[in-house]
């Protein structure tokens, strides 16, 4: 516990890269939501599935590697980590792998989801409507 | 006064006093908000390093505790304020995932807890779940295509 290393966990270059492109994807999703009719719904759908073109095209990796968290934990990061499973999969079992690797890859965010989720449904209490 | 010009030209006032203000309001917040879960994020990320985490976990550890955290808030109420606030500041993280999936199991709570619960989880995590998975898998096999004729994509 004691050995880690405080100045590396909060190195700010890696840190202020992380904030900018982080910020800067949730500006692009803040425009859609302002200058078009999309529902939030359908503005998640195209965050995620651009993310698992870009990262199929092996694009999105370069944002990764410059923005660490910046780049993945926006929803553009679920699909890039869902086409890279998927590919890795590819590569380690062939066409079966394209179907298993994905939600491999995010199977943990998957899973918590779903368990956290209802969990938090279970112990919320009802929110009065006002009106 | 005609109705139709006062009102056009309460448009026209309303215009002149807010200018574009609340899109860029919006995208500041957006901005700094999101930047900041990121952040949060990326500090998990790098104690995961610094406890010598593969990559792939501390990805997965950081997307767990960062969909725990906010499912709770949700939970209680507090992730709604956040989001009134920030927009897609807290939407497109995957904190807003982990919203999208709480918030409407809370809403039809009252029909019971596997349809009511179960059921309406997915009504935005599902579409979501559908098109990324189905993405991912077109990927992989398009990926299979090219790489049995030995072009690298990737």
């Amino acid at each position: 516990m004691g050995d880690i290393n405080w100045a590396s966990v909060f190195d700010w270059t890696s840190l202020l890269k992380c904030f900018v492109v982080g910020g800067i994807i949730c500006i692009i999703g803040q425009i859609l939501i302002d200058k078009t009719k999309l529902t939030p719904a359908r503005i998640l759908v195209i965050f995620v599935t651009t993310g698992a073109i870009l990262g199929g095209l092996g694009i999105y990796q370069y944002l990764v590697d410059f923005a660490g968290a910046g780049a993945t934990v926006p929803l553009t990061g679920f699909g890039y980590n869902l086409a890279k499973g998927a590919i890795e999969g590819v590569r380690q079992s062939g066409l079966i792998g394209a179907f298993t690797g994905g939600i491999k890859a995010a199977s943990g965010g998957i899973a918590a989801a779903i368990f956290f989720g209802y969990l938090a449904a279970l112990i919320s209490k009802p929110k009065m409507k006002k009106q | 006064m005609n109705p139709v010009e006062s009102k056009q030209e309460y448009q026209k006032y309303v215009e002149e006093k807010s200018p574009n203000s609340p899109i860029f309001k919006n995208c500041f917040n957006a901005f700094w908000v999101g930047g900041l879960i990121c952040t949060i994020g990326q500090i998990i990320l790098n104690i995961c390093k610094e406890r010598s985490f593969d990559t792939a976990t501390s990805g997965t550890i950081v997307s767990i505790l960062l969909i725990g955290i906010s499912a709770f808030l949700t939970g209680l109420n507090l992730f709604n304020k956040i989001g009134k606030f920030a927009g897609a500041g807290s939407l497109i993280p995957i904190t807003g995932f982990a919203n999208s999936i709480v918030s409407p199991a809370m809403e039809y709570k009252s029909e019971g807890y596997v349809m009511g619960v179960g059921g309406k989880m997915f009504t935005v995590a599902g579409p979501v779940l559908v098109f990324g998975i189905s993405a991912s898998i077109l990927v992989g096999i398009i990926y299979l295509i090219f790489s049995t004729q030995s072009i690298t994509l990737v």
